[in-house]
């Protein structure tokens, strides 16, 4: 502490004079240094209130001479960014999305507006890094497989409509993948997915997937197709390729292939300016898988 | 003997009341509650009923020590209960995995982390504050505590409210008001103990045998009136049945957040700064033996630090909701805040002046000196984080728990332990502490263990500000909160291993008071205190 002098060499300050149970009390003087920083920080309060908004008053407050918002301040920050962007964005929303790569300085603001808008709406469920969540269905964006199309405009109409939107009419029409425990006999079911193992190339029972051909002929084929390569137009997985939306193991496949699926993506067209939308698709389409 | 007679009926009443409470109850959590308060109540009942036509002892002029030996007790047990509380969240933080689905509802870190805020600011604080008041109030006003044994019924009552509190938590019940969670049937019982508090606090200052009041007291005593005002505000709300744990605040909005905070900052402001230097005001010049530094400076002080204490709440609001102009206020009282607050750290200190040899030899009053320093660290940090500026870098993150745990590991944990470590031994009529080799043990741990706490919590916070906040060139943001969770990890794990370190030394500390209390030399009967008469 810098106010030496009340105890300096010899002189003794004097007590009160009180004693609780012992403790006395020196009379020392206010220390300077605190005393004035005291003021100087009631000076700089007092000041301040002067600038900025503070004083109650009956009706309304003291605005302060700087006439400073924090909403204010938000909106100007807002503001200027809109008006920085709005020629990109303009440009963006008129082109044919497939041309946007022959324009850098483009293709760099889709980018990053892409990035941003991804990482605040898509990573809960797809991850930070796209590469999705498989125990909760949710898809992979960085591979070449697609549900429901990986071309531009494919991924663009996805994102504005969501799958099996429930608040969507233009949705994706992705019939739900039915229960079969509710209508295939348990052997049936053991059958078909062994299968399925068969036509992914994973190891099978050679008997039991000859006599699930035919279960799958009756009842798979009609979305994923004769030979299991699904159809992007219902949303049906291909199941000849090593890549699974919920799991290829035995145990998922069959829970699967039980209990039926039906994963929702929500609809963003509401949600996000066009612009945003494509921008976001623009950069998934740029993740390496797009077609 | 009338007076048993009445505490008899009451007691039946409230068991039978807690019965039928618990068979209407409406909540699971209400009927636990009903059911723990109707034991509670018969058990006392029936030792009421054994004990009401004994002789009781002739009325002794010595000081009520026995209650704050149940005090101190009460807090080691409720410090190890809240620092490993509060280790194990910390854990739960870096490994979400001990969040296991099974404990989901009850021991996730939602339902825990309550648990572990409740039990170091309340049980443990509280306990540690309610005990040292009633050991200072009578040793500074050289009597016996005011109200037979209210005291008692002051510590039973507010221990009842803590572990109703902390097993409603576990349970879901909480009205959601950080700090003031548990719901209104706790919320009245407090009130009453409370009262109770307060009556035999000024009871016994009002029937002193000194000239004045001594500063410690006025310390303690602005803590109690300004908590009961607190207390009873921010949790007015109305039941939605007598039978349920549920209530509806009559704030709503902005309102309820202004009158929140309001009271939360001043839980700090009273509860852990006030009473404290009440504490500190006692403790420090006992063991130091050492005079006041300064009188005046204690006068100037105390009357700022309480005036401007109650307006700087609107700080934990910035860019939300609130009115700017509420939000400018709230910065403003909390930088005038900063020297009044200083005043006590400095007094604190300069009474150390002309003793500060101690210090190489006495690890009680280096644990109370560095208690002053983390005081005084603190309360300079929290101006700076008022400032409207810091405050959108800092505000949401990890400084802010930094901020918290320096205040309250650092000032109000290490003052409490040198408050306990100068009790036990006069208490227990003791000569010496068990072990002072132990005592050195849990200061190093417990200020290692502080350090790395505070200073992960530093980067983790500014890391998180710094990442939260960073645009790029177009405007939108560079990192996803997932970036800046995942970012935190080495930090999160440095500030368990800290936790883990002071909590050690909050073991270590317990072991060395039991070991006082069982095996330590008796001090010479002559010495017993016995007010002045």
């Amino acid at each position: 502490m810098s106010d030496k002098k009340p105890q300096g060499k010899g002189k003794q300050v004097e007590t009160t004079g009180h004693v609780w149970d012992g403790i006395e009390e020196l009379n020392n003087p206010l220390p300077k240094w605190w005393l004035y920083t005291f003021y100087l920080c009631i000076i700089f309060a007092l000041g301040y209130t002067v600038f900025y908004p503070a004083w109650p008053l009956i009706h309304g407050e003291t605005p302060g001479i700087l006439g400073y918002s924090t909403r204010g301040a938000v909106e100007a920050d807002i503001k200027a960014f809109a008006a920085q962007n709005a020629p990109l964005e303009t440009k963006l929303v008129a082109m044919d999305m497939t041309k946007v790569k022959d324009d850098p300085a483009l293709l760099q603001y889709a980018n990053s507006a892409g990035a941003a808008v991804f990482r605040t709406n898509c990573i809960q469920c797809h991850g930070a890094g796209a590469q999705g969540i498989m125990s909760g269905g949710y898809p992979n964006l960085l591979d070449d497989d697609w549900l429901h199309g990986g071309t531009i405009s494919a991924i663009y109409t996805t994102i504005q409509h969501g799958v099996r939107s429930p608040t969507d009419p233009n949705t994706r029409p992705a019939p739900a993948m039915p229960a079969w425990g509710e209508t295939l006999k348990p052997d049936e079911i053991t059958d078909v997915v062994q299968f399925v193992m068969k036509i992914s190339g994973q190891t099978f029972d050679a008997a039991k997937a000859d006599a699930g051909a035919k279960v799958f002929a009756d009842n798979c084929a009609a979305c994923h197709g004769d030979a299991g390569k699904g159809n992007p137009d219902m949303g049906a997985p291909n199941l000849t390729d090593a890549i699974w939306l919920y799991g290829g193991d035995l145990a998922t496949v069959t829970e699967t292939v039980t209990k039926g699926r039906a994963g929702v993506m929500p609809a963003w067209a509401d949600r996000l300016s066009d612009a945003d939308i494509r921008s976001v698709a623009l950069y998934v389409h740029g993740l390496g898988g797009g077609q | 003997m009338m007076w048993e007679y009445i505490k008899l009926v009451a007691l039946g009443l409230v068991a039978l009341a807690a019965a039928l409470a618990a068979h209407f109850a409406r909540d699971f959590g209400y009927e636990v509650h009903a059911i723990l308060v109707m034991v509670v109540a018969a058990g006392m009942f029936v030792w009421q009923l054994r004990h009401t036509d004994e002789p009781k002892p002739a009325p002794t002029t010595e000081y009520l020590d026995g209650v704050v030996r149940a005090g101190v007790i009460a807090t080691v047990f409720w410090a190890l209960v809240g620092f490993l509380a509060g280790v194990f969240i910390a854990s739960q933080l870096a490994f979400p995995s001990l969040n296991p689905i099974w404990a989901h509802g009850y021991l996730n870190f939602g339902r825990l982390r309550p648990v572990h805020t409740s039990a170091v600011i309340f049980a443990f604080g509280g306990n540690a504050l309610i005990a040292t008041s009633f050991y200072v109030v009578q040793r500074t006003s050289a009597v016996r505590l005011w109200g037979g044994n209210a005291a008692w019924f002051v510590f039973w009552g507010y221990n009842l409210f803590i572990v109703l509190a902390a097993s409603g938590y576990v349970l879901g019940i909480t009205q959601s008001k950080e700090y003031a969670e548990p719901e209104w049937y706790m919320d009245l019982w407090l009130t009453i103990v409370w009262l109770v508090y307060l009556a035999v606090f000024l009871g016994t200052i009002i029937k002193r045998k000194e000239p004045h009041i001594y500063v410690a007291n006025w310390f303690y005593l602005s803590f109690i009136v300004t908590i009961a005002m607190l207390h009873v505000f921010n949790n007015l709300a109305i039941p939605v049945s007598l039978f349920g744990s549920k209530s509806v605040d009559v704030y709503s909005g902005v309102q309820d957040m202004m009158v929140q905070w309001w009271y939360g900052h001043n839980a700090v402001g009273f509860f852990l700064t006030a009473g404290f230097l009440g504490m500190m005001y006692y403790f420090v010049p006992k063991q130091a033996e050492r005079p006041i530094y300064s009188y005046k400076l204690s006068i100037i002080h105390f009357w700022a630090l309480i005036f401007l204490y109650i307006w700087a709440g609107p700080h934990h609001l910035h860019y939300t909701a609130l009115p700017d102009w509420a939000s400018t206020l709230g910065m403003v009282f909390s930088i005038m805040l900063w020297m009044p607050s200083w005043g006590g750290m400095i007094n604190g200190l300069m009474t150390l002046s002309g003793a500060w040899d101690k210090l190489r030899t006495d690890p009680i009053m280096r644990m109370m000196v560095v208690s002053v320093g983390f005081y005084g660290m603190s309360t300079f940090e929290g101006p700076m984080m008022s400032i409207k500026t810091v405050n959108s870098l800092s505000h949401y993150t990890d400084w802010t728990i930094g901020h918290v745990h320096s205040g309250a590991l650092g000032w109000n944990g290490m003052i409490t332990f040198g408050a306990l470590y100068f009790l036990t031994p006069r208490l227990w009529n003791k000569e010496r502490l068990y072990s002072l080799r132990l005592v050195s043990w849990h200061f190093w741990l417990a200020t290692i263990g502080i350090v790395l706490y505070a200073s992960s919590m530093w980067v983790s916070g500014i890391m998180e500000g710094l990442m939260w906040r960073e645009v790029d060139a177009q405007g939108y943001l560079v990192n996803s909160f997932a970036d800046t969770v995942a970012a935190r990890f080495p930090m999160l794990v440095t500030r368990a291993v800290g936790g883990s370190m002071y909590l050690t030394g909050g073991f270590i500390m317990a072991y060395n008071l039991w070991k006082t209390v069982t095996s330590a030399p008796e001090k010479a009967p002559a010495a017993t205190a016995v007010p002045a008469e």
